[in-house]
This record gives C-alpha cells, structure tokens and sequence, in this order.
C-alpha cells in the first residue's frame, strides 16, 4: 500500500514537471516568433549571439557531468579550457592545420584529466585543491608563454548543412555553425544516451553514487573513474579549442573569462543531466546576448553592470535559489579498497 | 514449528550430500590483530550453514576473503573439490557466490531493476536492454516468491525490501551459494520468519547458504549445521538437535553465560519523566515523532521495542535536549522542561548513554581523564575559578575506571584506542557516577561482546533496584524483553502499545513492531 502512495506521487510529480516544461516551451518559441515578426534580423542575431555562447559552456558542463557522475569533483574546467584554447591556438599559428588544432586542443584537455584523475583517484589528493592545482597553472603557464603579435591564417568556417540551412530563422541560427558546434550538440544528445542507456553510464553512475557496492558486484572503481575524467577532459579541450579556433579566433590571456565555473554553474542548474545542462547554457547564452543587445541599445545604466548578469546568475543558481537538485552522493570522496 | 520434519530429515542425509566449498586453513591479519587464525570450514550443498560468533570473531573477515574483497595471507580455497582463487568479486560471482552485505549494497537512488543490471548488464547492441532484464527479473520474482516492484527506487523502499532486492541480486547472477552477513539485523521478528522461508526455499533448489549472525535463537530455527568462532578461531561445529541455547552461548563466549538478567520485581516510585503529546517534524515536514506520551517511574525500566528508524533516535534526542521538537510538554520530576539545552537536563539528574558511542557519547581524540568528565568539569572539585584541577580528574577517572571495569592501558589513553565495549563503560562510567534520577539508554549494547553486554544489563538493573528510572530504546527484542518491566512499542513515530513485559510475548511485540495493531 506504501509503495502504491509513493508510485503515484511520483507519476503526479512527473506531469507536472512536463506540463511545466510544455508550458514554457510554447511560452519560448511564441516569444520568439513574436521578436522575429517585429525584427526579423535582431532576433536571428540574439538567438546566433545565445548559442556562440551556449557552446563553451554547453561542453564545459559535459566535462563536469562526466567527472562529478563517476564521483569525481572537477573545479579545474577552467583551466582545462584556457590551456587548451592556447596550445590550439599555438598550433595554429605554427602550422596553420585547423584540425590538427583541434585535436591538439581535445587531446590536452584529455591530458589535464588525466593529471585531474592521478591526483584525486591515485594520490588521493583533496578534488577541490587538485582542480584549483590546475586553474593557477593554467593561467601562470599560458601567460608566460603568450606573445602577442602572432597571426593565424584563419579560424573554423560555417558549414551550411544543405537546404536546412535555408529555413527562415531556424536554418541560419542552428544549420549554418562551425564544425564544433554541430560537435557540442551531437555530443548533448550522445551524453545523455551514454549515460543513461548504455552499461558504461550505468557503471558511472553508481560508481558515482555509491562506489562500494559497484565494487562489490565487479565493477572496477577507478578504471571508470579515470577514463571519465579524460573523457570531461575532452569535452573540455574541446571548449578550449571552440574558443581560439571558432569563436575568437585568437588567444588572449585569461580569455575563459570565468566560463568553466560558469559550466559549473549550468551543471549545477541543469541537475548533472546533459539535456538539461544544454539548456541551462543555452538560458546563460540568452542571458548574455540580451545583455549585448542592452549595451548596444543604449540602456542608461553603466555597461558593467549589465554584463555582470551572466556571473549573478552563476551565483543565484549555484547558491541554490533554482530547485533542489542533488549531486551524486559519492562526489568528492577519494574511493578506498579495503 | 513444520520444519522439524524437514531438519531431521536433512540430518539424515548430511553424510550424503556433497561439498561445495572449502576453505582449508585460512589466516587473515589485519594490522594488529589476527581476524582469522587457521580457520578451515565446507559448505556442503543445499544446507544453511551458519556461521556464528561475537563481533569481531572473524565471521565477516572470512567471508570476505571467500567473497574476494580481501585476500588471505595463508589458506586455500576449494569449490567443488577444485582450487578456486578469488582476487575480486568479479571472480566470486563467476563462480556463483553472492553475498548480501550487512550493509546493503545497493545504489539509493537507482531503481530495483538498475540495481539488479548494474554489473550484469544485459546489452542489446552499444546499449543496455532493460526489457530483457526487467523480464529476468520478473520470472526469478515470481519463481522464488519474492515480489518487487522492478521500477520501484531503492531509497523510497523499506529495508526489508531492500534486503528483498539484495537476495534478488544475486539470484539475478545464478548464485548457487549465498552469504547472508547479519541479515536479520535489520528486520522484525515476522520479516525474520519470512526471510527463513525464502532461506529454505532457496536451499530447496539447491542454492546453498552461509548465515553469518550471533543470535542463538535464529541459528536454532534455521540452521543445518553450526560454525562456532571466536577471536578468529573456529571453536566448534555442531547441529541444532546437539545443542542449544546455553550450549551455543558458552561455545561462543569462551564460558557460561547467563543469558536470563536476574531481577526482583519492580518497586515503582513516582514519576520522573513525564511526555506529552511529543510531536517532532523532521525536514521534509514529515512526522518522525507522533503524538507520543509515555511516563518513566522510578525504580522501573520503560523499554522502546521498535525496528531501526521508526523515530527512536529523533524521540531520545528530543528528551535528551539535543533536538527541538515542534509541540508537546516534557517533564523531569514533576518539572517542566521546555527545549531545554543538555547541560540542564544533566543537571536535573539525566543521564544519557547515546546511541552513536563514537559519534555523541566520547571525544575520541580525549584521554579518558577528559572523556570521564564531559558533563561535570565546569563544577567543584574539576574545577575551580575556571581553572580545571588535573588531579582531581586524573584521581576520578582512576576511580570510575576501577569501579566500571574499564580496561585501558592508562586514565590518559585516548578514547578512541579502546574496544567497543570499554568505550561504553567508559561512557556509563561517567553517567551513572553523577547523582542521576532517569538514564535514557538508546541502544545500549549494540556491537558489544557478551561480557560488556551482561555488564550493562546488570548495570541498568542495578540502577533501577536504586530507585532510578530507566528509559531503554533497542532494537534487539530480546534485550526489551529481558531488561524492562514495561514495554512500549514505536512504529512510524508512534507508540502504537505499552504492554506489561511479564504479560507480553514476542510474537505479540513483534506484531507491534511492524505495525500490526491486534484488536
């Protein structure tokens, strides 16, 4: 009879949550078709502007997803990034080789996991100080080793995918990206079925959750770990390398700009899921192009100001005002063997 | 009871039954003590087989060695008369061994069915096919008797349905033997009796099961044949026809036990602690305490019978000072006391043996010295003008140790280096040494050895005879019945009965405890 209570509360709760959802989607695409009506172009620009935004944070918090589902605590996003937009960028100005960038780029982020993982999983070091170990080199090494003045002989282009591209509004926001960010998306959609649907995402999320009994029934505790970690490092490197390759085209020092705590953030608010998470960018994103738009219309209150929205929002969700949401229980905790 | 025909029948057919596995000669230290010392014992197949012992006899250290979470320093393993070497459970479980750990073993906020892939995964393709599994899991269900809710998440079910999944679990792998660690420690005395019946089942088709446990009554009810270790050794092997009760307890502790407390009748008094309409919400607005009014006398036990977590330990609390509680009138001698901060509840004579001893009843970093006087250093003679007087409370804690048996090395020995059961001397030591009128004794004797144990029952009698009143809160029935002179009964927040120990039965009690209100 308990059981019965607690099943239905759970399909109540469900259709609400999707009523809620529904609700809000049609609020969204109504409020934007009302924009496009009025001023077709500065629609299309703010929802372009939503999504260069979204990209980096959208893979940033794939890499925290990663690491923090198979219990390991990553505050190092930011630093993964920043290394790995400049060690892409170097390449790019040495060779010129945009692919080669780009793998150059996912492949130190993976690396920097690995440092990640060694020292949670291996030295069992404290997370929080070993991401940290990471932010500070990471902004000491790259600055250093920064010259300006270098050139490139370009950045990542648009690819129009065919007549999709052609479809008004939609096709130029979402069908005519640069190669990552078709990347970011697949990897949304690609994130959500590993983790949710296959056995590798089973045995992440419990070794997350309660790493012992996965060790018990035979799952190998820090292999899942560790190849988890590299796999964030990737998405990461990848966010890095969006960054110099696609979006800036250059590199500046310090260029994150806070972005991987910001995909903490989107984590956080996006409850450890891949979907959600990409929405919960996509929502900063928004909140940033508005905030571009606020400056260029000549709002009377001083730029600053406005472009603190995306850093208040970080510290509204973080802080806890958005919903409960519960990390896995495991997180933080080094895994011993008895 | 209908299975005594069925025992002497297995006994009839031990000699015929074949050996499943052995561990021969088995030694496992750990750094300064040896858990398992030439310990050798066979399964044979289809049996129970229960392993018996105090806490730290080694039980659980061998079947983990068998069940590859740690590896042995000496001693070898046969399954089915092969060598069989088991460096993880990965390999356990290929070899058809699962284990029901004593803590569950079960990821909280995955479902049954989540649970029962996790680690057997059945795959169709890149990915997981939860159909197939979910039928897997609905036919070992039925075929067992053990239904479940396969979609049913596991932190929202009751334990004894957890325990449910965790026997499924390993079904779910084609176990063919099972290690049960304590696995009643957690139930009613009905789910006790259920969980038999699904033992036996499983022992019908030929699953074969070790019962690690150290309650002698279970052992008799369920076992074919009995292990007997102490301090890492085994010490015995007998079957529940050889033997008994007493027979079981001495072979366990080294030598006779009383296991009935002696005890004169109750010489009441008036009452000293006095609870009315209790009601606590915990943080989720749910009700942990219900409407709860009882009285304590003096001179009597009032004991709590009521499985783990029905609101025991946010009720001890409440009276205890440690929790704010949403309405309801405590009183101490005929005194109000109204959320009152601990320190005056001690000072109005409480004494509180907590029940997490590690966690709220010492410092574990503090030299008894300092762990003796928690409650009284602020006061003459510990100290004076706020200057504590260090022999006053070295003189006190050479004392307490004396008269409370506590062995330790020295009075400064830290807290933390003594075994369970001095540390809960330690503890009652320093409570029961103030002028006190009321002990609140949550769990008392949990993970003690059986000496400790017979201490503190005697202890708590003791008090009693002197005109105290006792309020103990167990989940072990038997201590409830043998300790108190009235018996109330907690499910869910509530007090659903307070019975006359001498009047009441265990099956009534047991009842009680899971909710069952008879008319």
């Amino acid at each position: 009879m308990i059981s019965k209570t607690v099943d239905k509360k759970r399909e109540l709760s469900i259709n609400w949550k999707l009523l809620r959802q529904v609700i809000l989607g049609l609020v969204i695409v109504a409020a934007i078709l009302f924009f496009n009506a009025r001023s077709p172009e500065k629609t299309s620009a703010v929802l372009s502007s939503t999504l260069r935004y979204a990209v980096p944070l959208i893979l940033g918090a794939l890499c925290g997803i990663f690491c923090e589902r198979a219990g390991i605590v990553n505050i190092g996003i930011e630093g993964q990034m920043l290394f790995s937009a400049f060690l892409s960028y170097m390449t790019n100005v040495w060779t010129g080789n945009l692919l080669l960038s780009l793998l150059v780029g996912m492949l130190t982020g993976a690396v920097l996991g690995l440092f990640l993982a060694f020292l949670s999983i291996k030295l069992k070091l404290n997370q929080t100080i070993g991401g940290t170990v990471i932010n500070i080199l990471a902004t000491g090494i790259t600055g250093y080793f920064y010259q300006t003045g270098l050139t490139t002989q370009g950045k990542l282009w648009n690819i129009p995918l065919g007549p999709l591209a052609k479809i008004p509004l939609i096709g130029p926001v979402l069908f005519n990206n640069p190669p990552i960010t078709y990347i970011a998306i697949l990897l949304v959609i690609f994130s959500q079925v590993l983790l949710f649907h296959t056995r590798w995402g089973l045995r992440t999320r419990a070794v997350g959750e309660h790493p012992r009994a996965a060790d018990t029934l035979g799952v190998d505790v820090f292999k899942i770990r560790y190849w988890n970690v590299i796999i964030g490092g990737v998405m990461a490197g990848l966010a890095g390398s969006f960054l110099t390759l696609e979006g800036v085209g250059m590199f500046e020092r310090g260029m994150t700009n806070g972005r991987g705590f910001i995909a903490l953030a989107v984590m956080i608010f996006g409850k450890w899921n891949p979907i959600s998470s990409a929405l919960a960018a996509l929502f900063f994103g928004f909140a940033n192009a508005m905030q571009i738009q606020l400056q260029f219309m000549g709002i009377q209150i001083p730029h600053q100001f406005v472009g603190m929205i995306p850093y208040l929002l970080t510290i509204i969700v973080v802080s806890g005002f958005v919903g409960r949401s519960r990390a896995p229980a495991a997180e933080g905790i080094p895994y011993e063997k008895e | 009871m209908d299975n005594t025909y069925s025992k002497t029948a297995d006994a009839l057919m031990d000699t015929d039954k074949s050996v499943i596995l052995e561990a021969k000669h088995i030694y496992k230290t750990f750094p300064g003590t040896v858990a398992n010392d030439d310990v050798s014992l066979e399964l044979r197949k289809g049996e129970v087989l229960a392993l018996l012992g105090e806490n730290g006899a080694g039980k659980s250290t061998l079947m983990n060695v068998i069940y590859g979470l740690y590896t042995q320093d000496k001693g070898e393993i046969f399954l089915n008369g092969e060598p069989y070497a088991i460096d993880n459970p990965h390999d356990a479980i290929n070899a058809g061994i699962g284990m029901v750990h004593q803590h569950f073993m079960l990821v909280p906020v995955f479902s049954v069915l989540e649970n029962m892939m996790l680690g057997a995964e059945t795959t169709k393709g890149p990915f997981l096919n939860k159909k197939a599994a979910e039928a897997k899991l609905r036919d070992l269900s039925e075929s067992f008797g053990l239904e479940i809710d396969p979609h049913a998440i596991i932190e929202e079910l009751p334990v004894g349905l957890q325990q449910r999944v965790e026997i499924l679990k390993a079904l779910y792998r084609d176990v063919e033997i099972l290690i049960l660690d304590e696995p009643t420690a957690v139930l009613t005395p009905q789910e006790t009796e259920e969980l038999f019946k699904i033992m036996r089942r499983l022992t019908e088709r030929g699953v074969s099961i070790v019962f690690i446990t150290h309650k002698l009554k279970e052992v008799l009810a369920v076992a074919d044949r009995i292990i007997i270790m102490r301090r890492g050794k085994v010490v015995g092997t007998t079957t529940p026809a050889e033997t008994d009760e007493h027979g079981l307890a001495s072979m366990m502790v080294g030598r006779e036990v009383i296991l009935e407390v002696e005890k004169a009748p109750a010489q009441v008094g008036k009452v000293v602690l006095e609870i009315e309409h209790l009601n606590i919400h915990d943080n989720n607005q749910m009700h942990s305490v219900r409407d709860i009014s009882l009285s304590v006398r003096a001179g009597e036990v009032l004991g709590i019978a009521g499985v783990q977590g029905n609101g025991q330990s946010e009720f001890v609390e409440a009276i205890t000072g440690l929790r704010r509680y949403n309405s309801g009138e405590i009183r101490i001698d005929g005194k109000r006391m109204p959320q009152e901060k601990p320190r005056t509840l001690v000072e109005h004579g409480m004494a509180h043996i907590p029940e997490d001893r590690q966690k709220h009843g010492l410092v574990l970093q503090y030299p008894l010295t300092s762990n003796f006087v928690l409650c009284t250093y602020y006061r003459e003679p510990f100290s004076r003008h706020g200057i504590l007087n260090e022999n006053e409370i070295l003189r006190n804690a050479e004392e307490l140790m004396e008269r409370f048996d506590v062995r330790a090395p020295s009075p400064v020995t830290v807290a933390g280096d003594l075994s369970g059961g001095n540390q809960q001397k330690v503890i009652v030591g320093r409570e029961l040494s103030r002028e006190v009128s009321l002990v609140i004794a949550n769990q008392p004797t949990r993970g003690l050895d059986v000496g400790s144990i017979e201490y503190i029952h005697k202890t708590l009698i003791e008090m009693r005879d002197a005109g105290v009143g006792v309020l103990l809160v167990s989940s072990e029935l038997d201590e409830i019945m043998s300790i108190s002179d009235r018996i109330a009964v907690i499910y869910r927040g509530e007090i659903l009965a307070v019975l006359d120990a001498a009047e009441a039965s265990r099956e009534e009690i047991g009842l009680l405890m899971a909710g069952h209100i008879s008319e």
